[in-house]
């Protein structure tokens, strides 16, 4: 039972991570119906971002631990927004009258070249965070010690699910989006910019990205230039299971996963860890490839 | 100028025919990489190119082939070259069973998926799966083919292996792409639904397609782990299925002549510019960017197949 | 005269839409019927019924005393159904030629080795399906295109490629959507020919239209529906004067 609880919490913590990821993708997926594969990328970019302000600027001399994390949050997020948007207008926009499947090329070239960037710039080898920013405390809940951060990372993962569903359903931008989702050429013709629309889904995804790889930095406290790869494609796996374009699917897939693969490793074996993750996608998109909350679309002949 | 193409086909076949001459071992060896990658992007180019599945796991059946060649091999002892249709007909086995689910996936939940297939693989081989497969360290003491009683060991001797083969393959895939089979792929990736309509089997062509690229895929693993009689899984990582995927659409998918040039650039390149070896990746993903934009259909993409119509019209003088 | 085709009860649903709603009719071999009906009636959808394109919710498809509902299109194709799209599905990036080719297929048999080893059987083969696709091309006047991407033709030419391509799988039964779709009068002319020297092959046609001068002039028999439901049926003189057909027709659709 010990055992199931700490799997649990520690698969819902890392599930959030997958989740904020996911959201990135599945945003994009839903207005431009891209596999934005450059996304994982993105989140690796917010892990060595946050790294560098976090040893350069000094932010723990003048603020105390939750203040320099909400800071550097803010900077991280800022930042991979920015190259969300950069990367929008690169290699994107110039394709959105072309054959779908270019866009999908286009977007591995972007993340082949992300990835090597990192390395050329911060060195193929692991990076350390420091360790003392966040206070290595434990809960005791059910008679067990369930790490601080982890309960940290999971609230946090969850407020910002919550705040993004909030801006995307309540504010005029977030039903523009949704309209862009819908069908692009009617909502052009009711008066929304487009492309406008997309930039901003490209603002906000990578943040989220970027603040997912603050997180996973700060949790795990090592950092690779690989890393995007693998937790991308297990954040992608996150959006199709809960069903691609869906908002709410892509926080329940990425919850969802999280436990499975946390699971898996206590009770199958840790050394398959990784395979469980990819079957569960194989097998969604054979069984059943519009996900868990997605609804099935008849194609038009 | 159709002469003018067949002369400039013919200097280079020459020259690389004899390079072996005044290059070194180095040199050699490099180009027997350009030659196994050649054939393994010739074979990605049945799927990708010609079917216009988004394959990217093509590393899996690769690694299928090397490593059923280097178990029986170093098992029971049997001759490498007998194990080349043996190592063929195991990654199209495989083919067979992991593509039949997939094979309706749309184009980028394919490639998803194939890249899913090529990790779950590579696991496998790491966590030594039914303890066979000599886990992360993998598989040594293979041994070296011999072909009619001549030990082939030396790079140059490998080079004529190697280019004997991308030489033989070249010829049937010509033939294949220029006949019903080669016409339906392409059918079928124009337009799938317009195909089926015309009376193809669309899933059976697709289906084909990926046995037939993962046989050769399988025997080309065979002869890379001969010459390299050692082999682990990180040799066949997702990576190296992007190279053979950015050799195909660099050099223009469904293009013999381009996948051969894209394989040449793709190996060849990071080698002559060697102060720049670790920006190659860097260099490729932005020029996959900048090509998807400026120039979609690769750099030397296929000509139009050829049909003697203007003969079968001499009967009335037209055309 | 024997019954070719035969839709029993056919109804097709999408979600909570009614597309298709038991319909009922019987396509006698040697004629030529138009299906017509407003925009949005479901003609397109029964095309797609018949050729295995949707599967059906209710009822049966049945050709030459056969049902076909659950087979897949390339079987239906090559048990004798060919048909034409709406939306122009050519092969674009290829030539005239070889989309016909496309057409040829199911009337071949080599497969990847035969193409490999190039047998004398393979040979022959690819001869005679490039006779009978040049021969298609002839019948609708395209020989003179042979060599042309399929995009380059101009809009009337694609869709007489379309029905070259049709034509090439050697069918018992046509089915062309808006073949006149795009097409000038003159051009439309020299379809009406083409749809009776079709008929003339001993090929049965079933066609949707809104060209009602194409319909009227073409057509021995027409089936009318609405709102996925069959309103009437008959020779063009009757459906003229059908109350039901004016109705449906008045102030929805413009022909």
């Amino acid at each position: 039972m010990e055992l199931f609880i700490q799997q649990l919490t520690n698969g819902l913590a890392v599930g959030g991570i997958y989740a904020l990821i996911a959201l990135g993708y599945t945003m994009v997926y839903g207005v431009l119906k891209l596999i934005n594969f450059a996304h994982g990328d993105l989140f690796t970019i917010g892990a060595y971002l946050g790294l560098t302000l976090l040893t350069t600027l000094g932010l723990t001399n003048y603020l105390g631990p939750f203040g320099v994390v909400i800071v550097l949050a803010l900077m991280v997020m800022g930042l991979v927004a920015i190259v969300g948007a950069a990367l929008e207008r690169v290699a994107y926009r110039p394709l959105r009258q072309s054959h779908r499947l270019s866009a999908v090329v286009s977007a591995l070239g972007a993340s082949i070249f992300f990835q090597n960037a990192v390395m050329l710039i911060y060195g193929a080898r692991y990076k350390v965070y420091p360790h003392d920013i966040l206070p290595r405390t434990a809960i005791h809940i059910f008679g067990l010690d369930i790490p601080l951060i982890r309960l940290l990372m999971l609230l946090t993962s969850i407020v910002m699910m919550i705040g993004l569903y909030l801006f995307i359903q309540r504010t005029k931008i977030g039903t523009a989006i949704r309209a862009a989702a819908i069908d692009q050429g009617a909502a052009k013709l009711m008066g929304i910019n487009v492309d406008r629309v997309i930039m901003i889904v490209f603002l906000i995804g990578p943040a989220l990205g970027g603040a997912a790889g603050l997180m996973v930095g700060l949790y795990y406290g090592q950092i690779n230039f690989t890393m995007g790869w693998l937790y991308g494609l297990k954040a992608f796996t996150a959006a199709i299971l809960g069903g691609i374009g869906n908002i709410p699917g892509a926080m329940v897939g990425g919850l969802l996963l999280g436990v499975i693969e946390a699971m898996g490793a206590a009770y199958i074996s840790i050394a398959w860890k990784d395979a469980i993750a990819f079957c569960v996608l194989i097998i969604i998109l054979i069984v059943r490839p519009t996900g868990l909350l997605g609804e099935r679309v008849a194609e038009k002949i | 100028m159709k002469d003018k193409r067949l002369v400039i086909y013919a200097v280079i076949s020459v020259v690389l025919l004899l390079s072996p001459l005044f290059l070194n071992a180095y040199w050699v060896d490099v180009l027997n990489n350009v030659g196994l990658y050649t054939i393994l992007a010739l074979s990605l180019n049945i799927i990708l190119g010609h079917a216009g599945l988004f394959h990217m796991g093509h590393a899996a059946f690769y690694a299928l082939g090397a490593y059923t060649t280097a178990i029986i091999n170093t098992t029971y002892h049997i001759p490498i070259l007998w194990l080349l249709p043996v190592s063929g007909l195991v990654a199209g086995l495989a083919a067979l069973v992991v593509a039949r689910p997939i094979i309706h996936l749309r184009g980028d939940y394919l490639l998803i998926v194939t890249i899913g297939f090529v990790e779950i693989v590579r696991i496998a081989l790491v966590n030594n799966v039914f303890g066979i497969t000599g886990g992360s360290n993998g598989i040594f003491g293979i041994n070296r083919p011999i072909l009619f009683g001549w030990k082939i060991n030396k790079p140059w001797e490998f080079f004529y292996l190697i280019w004997g083969f991308a030489a033989v393959t070249i010829f049937l895939f010509n033939r294949l792409e220029n006949s019903r089979f080669g016409r339906a792929l392409n059918f079928l990736r124009e337009d799938d639904v317009a195909a089926e309509g015309s009376g193809i089997n669309t899933a059976h062509y697709k289906l084909i397609a990926f046995v037939i690229g993962a046989f050769w895929a399988g025997m080309v693993g065979n002869i890379f782990a001969a010459k390299m009689t050692i082999i682990a899984p990180e040799s066949f990582n997702f990576w190296e299925s992007v190279v053979l995927f950015m050799i195909v659409l660099l050099g223009g998918r469904g293009s013999i002549r381009g996948v051969i040039l894209g394989a040449f650039l793709v190996l060849g390149l990071p080698e002559i510019f060697r102060q720049f070896a670790t920006a190659r990746m860097l260099i490729f993903g932005a020029f996959m960017v900048a090509m998807m934009i400026f120039r979609t259909e690769g750099i030397l993409p296929p000509l139009p197949r050829k049909y003697p119509i203007a003969k079968m019209l001499g009967r009335e003088g037209s055309a | 005269m024997t019954t070719l085709l035969s839709l029993k009860n056919l109804t097709k649903r999408f979600g909570g839409l009614v597309a298709v709603d038991h319909v009922n009719f019987d396509v006698e071999a040697g004629a030529i019927v138009g299906l017509i009906g407003p925009n949005g009636a479901g003609k397109t959808t029964v095309f797609n019924l018949i050729t295995g394109n949707y599967r059906p919710d209710e009822g049966d498809v049945i050709f030459d005393n056969q049902s076909i509902k659950t087979l897949p299109t390339h079987k239906i194709v090559s048990l004798g159904i060919a048909r034409t799209f709406q939306t122009i599905r050519l092969f674009h990036k290829l030539a005239a030629i070889e989309n016909v080719l496309a057409g040829c297929h199911c009337r071949m048999q080599s497969g990847s080795l035969a193409a490999m080893f190039r047998t004398p059987t393979q040979r022959r083969e690819e001869h005679q399906a490039l006779q009978t696709a040049l021969k298609e091309l002839e019948f609708v006047g395209l020989q003179s295109q042979a060599d042309q991407l399929a995009e380059n033709l101009s809009y009337g030419n694609q869709r007489l490629l379309e029905i070259a391509r049709a034509l090439a799988t050697q069918p018992r039964f046509i089915i062309l959507d808006e073949p006149a779709g795009g097409m000038n009068n003159q051009e439309t002319a020299a379809l009406i020919q083409t749809i009776r020297n079709i008929r003339d092959r001993g090929i049965t046609v079933l066609l949707i239209e809104h060209d009602m001068s194409l319909v009227m002039e073409a057509c021995e028999q027409l089936v009318v529906i609405e709102n996925g439901a069959k309103i009437a049926e008959g020779d063009p003189q009757a459906i003229q004067s059908d109350p039901k057909v004016i109705e449906a027709y008045l102030g929805t659709d413009e022909e």
